[in-house]
Order: C-alpha cells, then structure tokens, then sequence
C-alpha cells in the first residue's frame, strides 16, 4: 500500500494524517462530556492508526517510475474490501431492525440498540458505507479504464476512500451514542458534514484532473454519470446541512430551515439522493461493467444520451412527491408529480438500453451467473423507477405514504438494482483486478444469485402486502360512518408480514456473506499464486498488466 | 443533429460539468425559493408561542432516539386522517421547527396533536414499557429515561442557535434558558413565575415524569408531548364549523 507511494506523497500523508489528529485531539478537548469528544477520540485513533501504517512502510524502496505505465488499483482493492464489509454490517443490522418490528424486545433495554437509533445505522450503513465505497472503487477502475489514463497520483485516491470511510465511521458511530439531525439519510452532524465535503472536492479534482489527461477524445457515458453523482450530490449535500451548531464545543446544531421549507429541502435532498447516490452513480457502474462482461457493445448511444440528461433534468423536481396532502402549498405537490410520472421516460429508457444490449448474449446471462445480476439489477430498476412513478401520483400516494408499500418500494431499488449491480459488478471486477482468470468459486457466484434473488422477492412481496392492507385498514369505515380500525389492530396485522421480511432479508445478508467469503478466497489464491511466482523467479513479471485500452 | 452538439460537449470536461450543474439546478430552484417569499406559504397565528427550554430539551430527545422514523406529525388533508388525529396539520404549525419532523413513515401513529390526549402518567408508563398499557405494540421501551438526570446547563447555548436560525427568543429566555427548564419539571419551586411570564400562563409546570425531585430526560420528553398540537389553536379555530 505504502511502497506505492513516492517519497514526497508519503511526507503529505503523514502531515495530514497528523493535522487530522490534531484536529481529533481539538474536538475531544473541545467536547468533553459532549458526544462531540467521543468523535474526537474516534478521529484521533483512526489517524494515529494510519499514521503507523505509513511509517511502517516509510523506508520501503521508492516506486518503480515503470508504475506509471500502469493504471493505479490499489485503492480499488481495498475499496471492495471496505464495500463488502459495510455489506455485511449494514444488512446485519437492516435484519435486526426488521426483526425488532415482529419482536420488539429484541433491544435488551440498551439505548443504543433501540429501533430508532439502529435504523440509520442500516440506511447510513448501506447506502453510504456498501454502496458509497462500491460507487468510489469502481469509479477508480472505470475511470482510469474509459479514459486511457492512471489516476492523476498515489495520495488523492487513497484521501478519499479513507476520507470517506471516517465520515461513515463518525455517522454510524454517532447514531449509537444519540448524534443526529434527523434528516432522512442526511443524519450526521455539522462536523461530519464539513468534512464529507473536504473529502468530496478531492473526488471530484480526481475526476478532473483523471480525464484532463486522458488518451480518449470522448468521455464515455458512465463517466457522465459518476460526475453528475458527483457534482449534484455535493449541491444537495450543501444545502440540505446549512445548520448552526450551539457551540464549537457540542455536535448539536439545528437546521437554517424549519417548517414547510425544511421539509421541501429535505425531500428535494432525499429524493435526489436516491436520484444521484443511489441512481447515477449505479447507472455509470451499469453502463460499464454490463456491455464488458456480455462482450457487446451499448445498444443506443442516442438513448443513453436521453435518459442521462432527462434523469439529470426531471429527478430534481421530484421530491416533493414526498409532501402529497401535506403543509407544502399544493402547485409544488403538483410539479412534483407531474415530473415524476415524466422520468419514467428516462429512466425506462436507460433500463431498455441496459436489456437490449444483452440482446445476442442472452445465452451468457443463462450460464454466467455475474451477468445474469447484473440483468435482474436492470430488471428491478425498471420495476421500481415504474413503481415509483406510479406512487407519486397523489391518490395512489394518498394510500402509500406512511405505509410499508414505500420500504418495499425502496427495498425493490436498493435490493433488487444496487446491489444486484454492485455484486455482478465486484464478479467481473475481483478477477481483473487480482489477475485470476475466475472467483474462486463459481458455483457459490450462482448460490448468492438465488439467494438475493429470493431474499429481495420475499422482502418486495410481504411489504406490498403489510403496506397496502394497512393502507386500506387506516380508511376503511363502518357503516355507520365510523373508522373500522383502532391504530393498534393495523400494527397486529402487520406482524406475519414483518416476520416474511426479516426472513426475506436473512436471506439476502447471507448472500453477502457467502460473496464476502467468495471474494475473500479468490484474494488468497492471487497471494498464493504471487508466493508461487516469486519462488520461480526466472518467470517475467512486467509487461503483464500494461495499460490496455479498455482493459 | 442532436447528436452532433452532444459530441461536442462530451469531449470537453468543464463545459460538461458546468452543464450538469445548470440543468440539476433548475428544479430545486423553482420549487424552493418561492417557499420563502410566498407570503400564503405560511398562515398567520398570533397566538403561537415558542417551546419552553425542556420541551425543547424534549425534542431534542425525541430526535436523537429516532422517534421521526416511525411516527409522523403531519396529519394530511384527508377525511380519515382528520378524524383519526384531528385537524390536518397547518405550515405554521411547524413555523419554528429546526428541523422539521413531519416524518415519512408511520410504524406508529401520528403524534401531531398527541399533546394532552393522554395523561402525564400513561405517557411515563408507555415510554417505560408500551406494552403496560398497549399490549401488541412494537415500541421499544426506553427506561433509560427516566434514569438520565435532563443536561440542562447548555440550554442556553441551544436557545441563542435557535435565535440565530430565526426563532424570536429574547435576550431573557436565553439567559435564564436552565433554570426556566428546570422550573417547568418542579412546581412550587423559585423559578415558576419567571417562567410563566416568559412563555405565557397556559405553559404547563409539572413534575411530568412523577418525580418532583429530580428533572429527568423523561420529564423533557413528556413535556415535549403534551404540547404537540397545542402551540397555537389556529388549526382548531379552522376546523371548529366541521363540529371539531
């Protein structure tokens, strides 16, 4: 990791591995007794921590120049690692907060493993940790690969992904000890949110100075994609966290907006989160990963062009979906929804687009297990961008909001299109980058497939059921004009149906364990190999993962 | 055509990046910055007042277990809701709210107007363990409540952050932000007149949690929700033709 490093780049890692130190020892002084010190203690022992990572490698012989003749994966690496242990923590805990709802005793009376603060542990947790780091590690190897081009240096890729994973350590770690602003999926506090933003300039400078150098006249479409991810999720990220904390001195701070505003930003975020983190990014992931392991190229550029800019256009005005029949004045309900039946048009298009270029390679999605995920990814994800349109419209809202159908609907997307595509994606990607010709085990690449498969259907299927009965069950009248229904026998309802989700989701957590230890052992092998080589030394090394166009 | 332009602006980075950021903008422009100069957004309430120090000190708590991820407070314009909760939920009901927590999901009920629906001593029980008093629910207990001594010497700092995003507290409040806190959770104590003249003589002194010795997270808490609904009676005031 280390060795890679020049001289001088591992001189700037250490100084801002030790400001970052500082900057800990800062807040653990200035928040005695504040979760704010907690946090400091936490920054303090991760950079310390890494501090002895680039010491321990700081007399290791200088790289070779020939290195640059390369592209630079080492980061991609170690982000598979990070995306597939967040997977395997964030699903833990989605498990055990869907179980909490059939059993709810399941806290052991301890604050921190109650439902609400666990809860964004498993949204921050898979969203930010398993699909952020999926989004950075594959943005690295996409990048470098469609624009012919190594990253620009050794130090920025690496800032970045452990940057990133901090942020995630801080949100997640806070939301255990009481640290949130309660915004839906923008929980962490002002600290957190400074320097995700520090860690999001260096991403983006990365991507700018990757393709001023790159040996492609065009930028390819999943490059647009990754920098609209980009570029757009800093804009909401921005605003939607404009706060003030009490004192320099305490985590909390409270939000600029209040009321009808703060609730319009905060869905404008949310949506768009969902839009920018959860979709543009995936779809540059697609619209690579899935033309190179079916071996054909993409079906329309034209298309592609359309639902880029129709999804980059349209997304942003579909939050205040979220709002139907509430405070918000009703001309933005109504935009919302009309913008929101429109982005159908995209975004079928991108998963018509993705499905017509397996059109001569559907015999690879029957045998190829890797591609046949990456078809249900583009399956879901036209099923749910049709779901979603659907429910904005305002009175099939009217009976949705509130009510499971929404979890089911996020849960079709975060189960059925992210993380389907990140899996086939990490399939095609483990074996390129640790140089073996296949996973360790193919067959458990097909055990996984049905067990997500079955894991997501099962999830999708019981919060239909839980989300549209008890939708029915909160307006339904007697005859005699009265409501039917007491709160309470809509929650005793709902129980056989948390109890099918839980399962749906064990199902699916074990499908990322069983992928972990997959990947883990093709990693093993390539070690094993590299000890193989080195003891039959007259066998030539270089030359072997020279630069190729489009590897 | 079309094509043409796009091959074009797709070999130059920058122009690229500046397109993307144009086209992205526009949205959330147009539906965000009308909320603010928009003078219907926001219906007048003269009558509104501000939460006290502990029922703020209440909804910070309410924020940080989470309780936003499974009760709403925005009862919508639909006749069930209406009469399941009361009068739908008016925007400046939520007027000085930092953040807002209207909430998207509803595992449990609307807390919107759940302010003095059920007395001080259901609440403590139900908190302690809801299925004293709701067998078949699925909240969790949160005990720890009324373990926790309520941090109260920061209260002024949280009031003057308040202030500064927009919420008219006067110099006085911030000032006497602790004690007023813990004036409202121990009646007859020193501090109650200040803080009646403060914040108006309907503010509620009680030893919410049944402990007058002590001013817990839970006193905070439930002082937090028996005023949910009951800021302003605007939205009552508007309903009152219905046979409220």
């Amino acid at each position: 990791m280390v060795s890679q490093l020049t001289l001088s780049e591992r001189q700037y890692a250490l100084v801002i591995l030790v400001l970052a130190a500082l900057c800990g020892l800062a807040m653990a002084a200035g928040g005695r007794g504040d979760p704010l010190g907690v946090h400091g203690i936490i920054v303090m022992i991760y950079s310390v921590a890494l501090a002895f990572v680039v010491m321990a490698g700081y007399y290791t012989p200088k790289p070779d120049p020939e290195r640059l003749s390369h592209y630079y994966d080492d980061p991609t690496k170690f982000g598979i690692v990070l995306t597939m242990i967040w997977a395997v923590f964030g699903m833990f805990f989605g498990v055990w907060v869907a179980a909490l709802l059939a059993w709810p005793d399941l806290t052991f009376d301890a604050a921190w493993a109650s439902f609400g603060r666990i809860r964004p542990v498993h949204t921050t947790g898979i969203i930010f940790g398993f699909g952020g780091n999926a989004l950075i590690a594959t943005s690295y190897h996409v990048l470098q690969r469609t624009s012919r081009a190594r990253l620009p240096d050794q130090l920025s890729p690496w800032f970045v992904l452990l940057g990133y994973n901090l942020f995630c350590i801080l949100a997640v770690s806070g939301y255990f000890i009481g640290v949130t602003q309660s915004k839906e999926y923008a929980e962490p506090e002002w600290y957190a949110d400074i320097w995700l933003v520090v860690v999001w300039v260096v991403y983006f400078l990365i991507y700018l100075r990757t393709l001023a150098r790159r040996k492609e006249p065009h930028i390819y479409v999943a490059n647009w994609y990754y920098m609209a991810f980009i570029l757009v999720v800093a804009i909401l990220h921005i605003v939607n966290n404009l706060a003030v904390p009490i004192s320099w001195g305490s985590a909390k701070s409270y939000s600029l907006f209040s009321g009808v505003q703060d609730a319009m930003t905060q869905w404008w975020y949310g949506h768009n989160a969902v839009a920018f983190f959860l979709t543009a990014g995936f779809l540059g992931m697609m619209y690579y990963y899935l033309p190179k392991r079916a071996g054909r190229p993409i079906f329309s550029y034209r298309l592609s062009i359309i639902s880029f800019w129709g999804i980059t256009f349209f997304y942003m005005w579909a939050g205040s979906h979220h709002l139907h029949y509430t405070a918000l004045p009703q001309w933005v309900q109504t935009l919302g929804m009309s913008f929101s039946v429109m982005l159908l048009v995209p975004s079928w298009a991108s998963a018509g687009n993705a499905l017509a270029t397996l059109n001569g390679a559907w015999h690879k999605v029957r045998d190829d297990a890797t591609l046949r995920f990456m078809m249900v990814a583009a399956v879901f994800y036209g099923l749910a961008t049709f779901e979603g349109s659907f429910m904005a419209i305002r009175p099939v809202n009217s009976l949705s909001h509130y009510t499971d159908w929404t979890v089911g609907h996020v849960h079709a997307g975060t189960l059925g299109w992210n993380s389907m595509i990140v899996f086939g994606a990490l399939y095609a990607l483990v074996p390129w980058m640790w140089k073996r010709p296949a996973m360790y085990s193919p067959k458990l690449v097909e055990v996984h497939f049905w067990l997500a498969l079955a894991g997501a259907i099962v999830y999708v299927f019981a919060m239909w059921n839980s989300g549209i009965i008890q939708g029915l069950m909160w307006r339904t009248y007697t005859e005699n004009g009265t409501l039917a229904y007491s709160f309470l026998e809509t929650v005793e309802a709902m129980h056989p149906y948390y109890i099918a989700r839980a399962f749906g989701g064990l199902l699916f957590l074990i499908g990322a364990v069983v992928c972990s230890y997959n990947i883990w052992m093709t990693i093993r092998q390539a070690r094993s190999d590299l000890v193989r080589q080195k003891e039959d030394a007259d066998v030539p090394l270089f030359a072997r993962d020279a630069v190729q166009a489009g590897e | 055509m079309p094509e043409f332009f796009h091959r074009k602006i797709e070999r130059n980075a920058i122009g690229f990046v500046l397109a993307i950021v144009a086209v992205a903008s526009i949205g959330g422009f147009v539906e965000i910055a009308p909320l603010f100069t928009i003078d219907e957004t926001v219906e007048e309430a003269p009558d509104m007042r501000l939460y006290t120090p502990l029922e703020l000190a209440g909804r910070n708590i309410y924020i940080r277990e989470g309780c936003y991820a499974c009760h709403s407070q925005m009862i919508r314009t639909l006749r069930d809701e209406v009469e399941r909760y009361g009068p739908y939920s008016l925007a400046v009901e939520s007027k000085y709210d930092h953040p807002m927590l209207w909430g998207s999901k509803r595992t449990g009920p609307d807390l919107a107007r759940v302010g003095d629906k059920y007395s001080d001593a259901w609440q403590v029980a139900h908190l302690i363990n809801p299925r004293d008093v709701v067998p078949g629910s699925v909240m969790p207990k949160y005990g720890w409540l009324m373990r926790n001594e309520l941090r109260m010497g920061d209260l002024g700092e949280h009031l003057a952050a308040q202030s500064t995003v927009g919420v008219p507290y006067t110099q006085a409040m911030i000032d006497e932000a602790s004690k007023d806190a813990y004036a409202q959770a121990t009646p007859d104590s020193a501090g109650t007149a200040g803080l009646t003249e403060r914040y108006g003589e309907a503010t509620q002194v009680r030893a919410f949690d049944g402990d007058a010795a002590r001013v817990t997270e839970m006193d905070a808490l439930v002082a937090y929700l028996q005023i949910l609904g009951r800021l302003t009676e605007v939205a009552y005031a508007k309903s009152e033709p219905a046979g409220e």
